[in-house]
C-alpha cells in the first residue's frame, strides 16, 4: 500500500538563547514521516525529542530550516494558524496528562470537541466511543484526582482521539506509569494507530515503548543518530 | 464565547471553595455599596425634607433688613403683612413669624435666645404650634429638645423670658414650656424659643408685624414684592444641596474603598491562576485554543465571579435592603449632637439606578481586573507553559 508523507523536516535547526551564547537544540535533522507510522524519537534527555514535537505540533517554531506538517510549514504559521492546525489535525499525550482537574473524564475528553463545534449530540457520542477505546465508559463522572495514573493517561488518550486526528504527538506517555499500566495503555495506541491510521509519534527512552514501535528515530545533541524501521509490532 | 462562558463556569463550580470565598466578597461589595449608597440617599432626602417641613416651607419672604447672621438685624426686620399677600394669608398658603433677641434665665443662668413668635394656627411648619394656643397662668412656649436639654428645661416649667420692646425698653416675664419637641433641624432648635406670635407683637409693642414669611410647600407664583426680599426653596436649601455634595465626595471615596477591596480579592485570584494554572493554560493552547481565548476565558471567569456574586447579593442583599428601607438604622449615639440635619433613625433610599449603576460598576471593574493579568498569558511560552515554568 501506498504510503503519505504527512510531516517533512528539511534541514531544520533550533536553537535557544543561553545568556550571551546560544544552545543548538536540533542540529540539520531531516526526517519525513508517513501516515499511520507509530515512531518515537529515542534518545536520552537533552537530545531534542521534545524539541522536535513541540515544533511537529506547532508549539515551537524551527530556527532554520523547514518543518512541513500535513501540508503547512510551521516556522510560517501565524499563532492563530497554528492554533488551527492543534485544534482541527492534532492530538497531544504529555507525561504528566495535562488533564483539567476540575473538569470530569467527560468533559476533558468533550474539549477538542468544543473548540471544532461540534453539535452537542454528537460530541456525547464521539466521547463515549472514545472513551469506550480506552474502556472508561463507567468513569465518565469522575475527575482526574479520582482516578489512577494509568487512567489519567488513558483519560489524555481518549482526548488526544476523539476527533479522530491525523497525528497525534506524545511525550513521554509511559513516563509516571507501572509496566502493566503502560503496556496497557501501549496496546490502546497501537490498536487505535491500526484502526484509524493516525500517525503516533513518541518522544521516549523507554523501553517498553520502543519494544512497540515500527519505526525508531535515534537523536543525539539534536542529531538524528539512527533512523531504523522495524518490520513486526506486538 | 460560548465554549469560553460553558469553560469559565466549569472552571469556577470546580474550583469550589475558592470560587465562593470570591464571590461571597464580592457579594458583600454589592449590599455594603448599595446599602450605604442608599443611606446617604435616604440621609440626603431626610434632611432636605425635614428642613422644607420644619424650617423654611415652599420658601420665604425675608423683611429687606432681616439678616439671619447678624442678630443685631432683628430688632429693626419687621412689617405688617404686604397687601399682595393677603390673599395667600387667607387661603392659608403662608403663616409669618416675628423674630426678636431676648434671653431666658434657667435656674438663675442667663441664655441668649432668639424669640419666635408662631401662630398657633398654622399649619405650614411642622412645629407643634397648636401647644402655644392653650390658657395658661404664663405666656406658653415650646423648645426643642436640644435646647431643654442645654437649658435643663422641662414640659411644665416656668422660665423668665426677657426681650426689648420696640422702644428698646427691657422687659421680662415668665413663660410656660408646653411642649419640647424633637426635630432634625438645628436651626429650629438650638437657642430658639417660640411663643404665640399676637402675644409677641403685642408686648413688642409691633401690632401685626413680622419679620419672615414662609409659605406652603409646592405652592408657586411669588413674585419679588418691595420691602421683602424672596427666597426660594431652592435657595434656602443651597446649604443642605451644598453639605450633600461634600457627602457625596466621601461616599466617593468610600465605594471605590469597598470596590478596591473586592478587585483586589479577584485580581488576587487572577494573578495566582496564571502562575498555578500555567500548565492548564499549556493545554488549551497545546489542544487549539489561541492566546486571545485564552485571555478572553480568564476575562469571563473573572467576571463571571460578579455575575455569580450579583445572584448571590440578590438571594440575601434584596430581603436585607428591603427590610432596612423598612425599618431604617438607628444611629447608635444621639444624633442631637451632630450639629446637622440627621435624624436618629435613617431610612435607606434605593432607586433603580443606583442598583443597576453598582451591580454594572463592579462587573466591568472586576471584568477589567480580570483580563489586566490574564493579558500576561499572551506573552507566555506554549511549551514553557506546558512545563510549568514560571516566567
Amino acid at each position: 500500500m501506498e504510503t503519505q508523507t504527512i510531516i517533512s523536516v528539511k534541514e531544520m535547526y533550533k536553537r535557544f538563547p543561553m545568556g550571551k551564547t546560544e544552545f543548538t537544540a536540533l542540529e540539520n535533522l531531516n526526517l519525513d514521516f508517513a501516515q499511520g507510522e507509530f515512531t518515537g524519537l529515542i534518545g536520552p534527555s537533552g537530545s531534542g525529542k521534545t524539541t522536535l514535537l513541540n515544533i511537529l505540533g506547532s508549539l515551537d517554531v524551527p530556527t532554520l530550516g523547514e518543518a512541513t506538517v500535513l501540508g503547512k510549514s510551521i516556522g510560517k504559521l501565524n499563532t492563530h494558524e497554528a492554533a488551527m492546525l492543534r485544534r482541527e489535525s492534532l492530538g497531544f499525550i504529555f507525561q504528566s496528562y495535562n488533564l483539567l482537574a476540575v473538569h470530569t473524564v467527560f468533559e476533558n475528553v468533550e474539549f477538542p470537541l468544543l473548540l471544532l463545534k461540534i453539535p452537542s449530540q454528537e460530541r456525547r457520542k464521539m466521547v463515549q466511543e472514545a472513551l469506550e477505546w480506552v474502556g472508561l465508559s463507567d468513569k465518565i463522572r469522575s475527575k482526574p484526582p479520582q482516578l489512577s495514573g494509568g487512567q489519567c493517561q488513558r483519560v489524555a488518550i481518549a482526548r488526544a482521539m476523539v476527533k479522530k486526528p491525523k497525528l497525534v504527538l506524545a511525550d513521554e506517555p509511559t513516563a509516571n506509569l507501572d509496566a502493566a499500566n503502560s503496556h496497557h495503555i501501549l496496546k490502546t495506541m497501537l490498536t487505535l494507530n491500526q484502526e484509524l491510521k493516525t500517525t503516533f509519534i513518541f518522544a521516549t527512552h523507554d523501553e517498553k515503548v520502543i519494544s512497540y514501535l515500527n519505526r525508531k528515530i535515534y537523536l543525539l545533541d539534536g542529531r538524528v543518530d539512527k533512523d531504523e524501521v522495524v518490520t513486526h509490532n506486538k | 464565547m460560548k465554549i469560553a462562558l460553558k469553560l469559565a463556569w466549569r472552571n469556577l463550580t470546580g474550583a469550589g471553595l475558592r470560587t465562593w470565598l470570591n464571590v461571597l466578597v464580592l457579594s458583600f461589595s454589592f449590599v455594603v455599596i448599595i446599602w450605604l449608597k442608599g443611606i446617604m440617599t435616604g440621609w440626603d432626602h431626610q434632611a432636605k425634607t425635614d428642613m422644607t417641613q420644619w424650617e423654611i416651607g415652599g420658601g420665604q419672604y425675608w423683611h429687606e433688613s432681616y439678616d439671619p447672621y447678624d442678630p443685631f438685624t432683628l430688632a429693626g426686620s419687621h412689617a405688617k403683612l404686604p397687601s399682595q399677600l393677603q390673599n395667600a394669608k387667607k387661603a392659608g398658603d403662608l403663616t409669618g413669624l416675628l423674630l426678636t433677641q431676648g434671653a431666658i434665665f434657667p435656674e438663675g443662668r442667663m441664655m441668649s435666645v432668639v424669640i419666635k413668635g408662631l401662630d398657633p394656627g398654622q399649619s405650614i411648619l411642622k412645629l407643634p404650634s397648636r401647644k402655644l394656643d392653650t390658657t395658661a397662668s404664663a405666656i406658653p412656649a415650646i423648645i426643642g429638645n436640644m435646647m431643654a436639654k442645654h437649658s435643663k428645661l422641662k414640659a411644665g416649667d416656668y422660665v423668665t423670658l426677657r426681650w426689648r420692646n420696640a422702644n428698646g425698653t427691657f422687659d421680662a416675664t415668665d413663660v410656660l414650656i408646653t411642649d419640647i419637641f424633637s426635630s432634625n433641624v438645628p436651626a429650629v432648635d438650638a437657642g430658639q424659643i417660640y411663643i404665640p406670635l399676637a402675644t409677641l407683637q403685642e408686648v413688642m409693642l409691633l401690632p401685626d408685624e413680622i419679620s419672615l414669611i414662609v409659605l406652603r410647600d409646592k405652592t408657586d407664583g411669588w413674585n419679588e414684592i418691595p420691602g421683602w426680599n424672596y427666597k426660594s426653596k431652592t435657595e434656602l436649601t443651597k446649604q443642605v444641596d451644598e453639605m450633600i455634595k461634600t457627602k457625596s465626595a466621601g461616599q466617593t471615596v468610600l465605594y471605590f474603598i469597598l470596590l478596591l477591596l473586592a478587585m483586589l480579592a479577584i485580581f488576587d485570584t487572577q494573578v495566582l491562576s496564571i502562575f498555578r494554572r500555567q500548565k492548564e493554560i499549556g493545554t488549551y493552547v497545546a489542544l487549539g485554543y489561541t492566546k486571545q481565548q485564552v485571555v478572553g476565558l480568564f476575562t469571563v471567569e473573572g467576571s463571571m465571579h460578579a455575575v455569580l456574586a450579583a445572584l448571590l447579593s440578590a438571594a440575601y442583599g434584596l430581603p436585607f435592603l428591603s427590610w432596612q428601607a423598612k425599618a431604617g438604622w438607628t444611629m447608635p449615639v444621639d444624633t442631637s449632637e451632630f450639629g446637622m440635619a440627621i435624624a436618629q433613625t435613617l431610612y435607606p433610599v434605593y432607586s433603580a439606578g443606583l442598583v443597576i449603576g453598582t451591580v454594572l460598576t463592579v462587573t466591568i471593574t472586576t471584568a477589567i481586573v480580570s483580563y489586566l493579568p490574564a493579558r500576561k498569558i499572551a506573552r507566555m511560552n506554549p511549551t514553557d507553559a506546558l512545563r510549568g515554568k514560571l516566567q
